[in-house]
């Protein structure tokens, strides 16, 4: 519920809103029905800023600040829609496809992507830059699930997830730059890991095909971010919401 | 002085292609070389890849018989896991093939190799393609692509798509068949049916004008291999592997396709990227592959089969063995074979879906990785095509082979090319209408090289004409 005598008005590209001070202008943008795109961001984990699709333009300065890490201040004016935004994004995305190996034809999570649905979403239809193909190895040692690096993006959701929610903290980054890569246990193949306790809550929150369940054929893999939510809210209130509630 | 034709592209085909023919001092044809000039690679870049999406990731082989991968692709997952999968499954599975066998049959006759036939191997090539036929043939057109339509709804109603469905899995089929699809499917069987009848008798009426083309259309006795039985049914999904002679004696029988080496091996040359696979017990170390040539496909699998199991595509089998004399030997019955074949599909495809237990709702086994190798054979409208993998203990593919059955037709489209040649070329002239014959001999086996075709009205083809000392004498170019 909206503290009244903590609120502050903002605007999204020049229509009024109601912000809450402390709360982030995508929180803000959410609880308004403003669509701001976001990917690295998910409800119920802590904020990591790192996909920065989620860029907004603040009128004070043109300052380009992500809207998950960027807390509202009193008469904000914050530009979404911008020509200048628009096209950082698609660059965002255009890298983050050139970058792995994105075959969407033969994923696990065809039609059920959130990085096919941010492109779509964002109209990129190509890009403009060189495929980097790097070889990078499928680790298919666990009983459950199969990792397979040339889908992710690096969003650390499962790395977030796996520490935060469940205390495990199985995933971690390695490496530095352009060798970044997702790694388990220090390193050790999945199906290794003592500390992986099986859950699937990294398999739940991959918004892309990165992290599937074994067997799964083309676009079989459904993956249900929203659980998360559902999770935190429980864990923090004591409230225990069913799926429909927690969108 | 000898001197070389080249046709370069092949039209009408799907795929890219060139024909090299060398004449010799006198103008006569020497030799004939069919050489395919693409070259793909999925038995490296699909390395690493887990076997789950092989199914996927091999129909990208073709965008015309996609599902004959997926069938032996899928079939090689069931063996790794080991598992033997529900019997709707393996009906769905029949189903969704012999949709692929109507549609890809349909295209090949209608669309590519009747204009030949009906406009005449003479007509200008401008309008001897599937568009003449529909300003000639109106209602055969529309018919013949009404066909091919429901053949691709078949597929699609039963693997979620048209062309690469995701539908066909390791396991067995991903969805069940709801009632309204199968009403679906059974309301546009009549037509099918009508339309196969229609175009066999149209067919079998026209064969008396193509004597000549029958002689030397690949006329040659060769070995015959397909999928088999135990009953001489005709078979297109599952089985053993069979090879009978030029005659219809049994050569080797009940081979498991997982033992395919034994009995297969695969030759290769400089300038062509199609591998020519022989009968290996026929042809000693160092010895000429030719000695093991054999055909697949329609053809193969009508000379292999002892019946097609419905009571329409039998009564036509036997006038097509009257007039092949028993064992067809001529590679243009392919298209006579063709054409039976979409009969007994339109009739087994009945059966199959009045039959209630086509909507059990068990049509997948589940699985883990269990064997480290297997091997998945389906019957491709061209042909026997095999998939064989070696996973590792994740189910990540370590090393694949596939063989195509188009390449087992590589040593008789080879003959066949020469046949022609030789039988049609007389000098240096080389008349259009002789070309495209050349052409209509590959076309004959329907070869799938990749999954492209030429621009209609404006085939590309060009001729060039060399000395032996590869100096361009003349050169010609049509489109």
């Amino acid at each position: 519920m909206v503290d009244r005598r903590q609120t502050v008005a903002v605007t999204f590209d020049g229509v009024d809103a109601e912000g809450v001070v402390g709360e982030s202008v995508l929180e803000c943008a959410r609880r308004n029905g403003v669509t701001i795109p976001s990917l690295c961001f998910l409800e119920g984990l802590s904020v990591w800023g790192g996909c920065r699709i989620c860029v907004v333009e603040v009128a004070e300065d043109h300052r380009l600040r992500p809207a998950c890490a960027t807390q509202v201040v009193p008469d904000m004016e914050i530009k979404i829609e911008t020509p200048r935004l628009r096209a950082y994004r698609k660059s965002i995305l255009e890298l983050l496809f050139a970058e792995g190996n994105h075959v969407c034809a033969v994923c696990v999570s065809n039609g059920k992507c959130e990085l096919q649905d941010m492109a779509v979403h964002c109209g990129m239809d190509h890009v403009r830059y060189d495929y980097r193909s790097p070889l990078r190895e499928i680790d298919a040692s666990h009983p459950k699930y199969v990792f397979d690096p040339n889908r992710c993006i690096l969003c650390t959701r499962c790395v977030r997830v796996c520490d935060e929610i469940e205390g495990a903290h199985v995933w971690d980054v390695s490496y530095r730059g352009e060798q970044a890569l997702l790694v388990t246990e220090m390193n050790k193949p999945w199906g290794e890991s003592l500390s992986c306790t099986w859950c699937g809550k990294c398999v739940a929150v991959c918004p892309t095909g990165s992290l599937a369940y074994q067997g799964r054929a083309i676009g079989e893999m459904e993956h249900d971010p929203v659980m998360i939510k559902r999770l935190a809210v429980a864990r923090s209130r004591n409230e225990w919401l069913y799926p429909e509630e927690s969108k | 002085m000898s001197n070389k034709v080249i046709i370069d592209p092949v039209t009408r085909i799907e795929g890219h292609a060139k024909i090299a023919i060398a004449l010799d001092e006198a103008g006569q044809v020497e030799t004939a070389r069919f050489s395919v000039t693409e070259f793909r690679g999925f038995e490296e870049f699909c390395k690493g890849r887990p076997v789950w999406e092989m199914p996927s990731l091999t129909a990208r082989t073709c965008g015309i018989c996609p599902v004959s991968h997926l069938l032996a692709s899928a079939k090689a997952g069931d063996a790794i896991m080991g598992v033997k999968i529900p019997s709707t499954g393996v009906k769905l599975r029949r189903l969704v093939n012999l949709g692929q066998i109507i549609q890809s049959h349909a295209l090949s006759f209608f669309h590519l190799s009747s204009p030949d036939m009906l406009l005449g191997w003479d007509a200008d090539p401008a309008v001897r393609n599937v568009f003449g036929l529909m300003g000639a043939e109106p209602e055969l057109a529309r018919r013949g692509i009404r066909l091919r339509g429901f053949g691709q709804g078949v597929i699609e109603a039963i693997a979620g798509r048209k062309v690469h469905s995701p539908g066909i899995v390791p396991g067995g089929i991903a969805d069940a068949m709801t009632t309204e699809t199968r009403e679906r499917l059974l309301a546009g069987l009549d037509e099918a049916q009508q339309t196969a009848e229609a175009a066999l008798e149209l067919f079998v009426g026209m064969l008396d004008k193509f004597e000549r083309e029958i002689g030397a259309f690949g006329l040659f006795p060769s070995l015959h291999l397909g999928l088999a039985n135990d009953d001489g049914l005709w078979e297109n999904y599952d089985g053993h592997l069979k090879f009978v002679d030029a005659a219809g004696n049994t050569v080797a029988d009940n081979i498991d396709p997982a033992d395919y080496r034994t009995y297969i091996g695969e030759s290769t040359r400089r300038d062509s990227y199609l591998k020519s696979p022989y009968f290996k017990p026929l042809v000693a170390d160092g010895e000429n592959v030719n000695a093991g040539i054999y055909r697949v496909g329609p053809l193969a699998r009508l000379n292999v089969c002892k019946t097609m199991g419905a009571p329409l595509a039998d009564e036509a089998l036997l006038a097509y063995r009257e007039m092949a004399g028993g064992t067809a030997n001529s590679s243009f019955f392919y298209h006579y074979a063709r054409l039976i074949e979409i009969l007994a599909s339109t009739e087994l495809m009945r059966a199959l879906l009045e039959d209630d237990a086509i909507l059990d709702p068990m049509v997948r086994a589940t699985a883990g990785i269990n064997h480290r190798h297997a091997v998945g054979v389906s019957e491709a409208p061209r042909g026997t095509l095999f998939h064989e993998y070696h996973v590792d203990q994740n189910g990540l593919l370590e090393e694949m082979n596939m063989i195509i059955a188009t390449g087992q037709n590589n040593l008789p489209m080879n003959a066949t090319v020469l046949q022609i040649a030789k039988e049609w070329i007389d000098g240096h002239d080389i008349p259009e209408p002789v070309l495209n014959r050349i052409e209509a001999g590959i076309r004959a086996y329907d070869p799938c090289l990749s999954c492209s075709t030429h621009a209609v009205g404006k085939m590309p083809l060009d001729v060039s004409l060399h000395d032996h000392e590869g100096t361009l004498v003349s050169s010609v170019q049509r489109g």
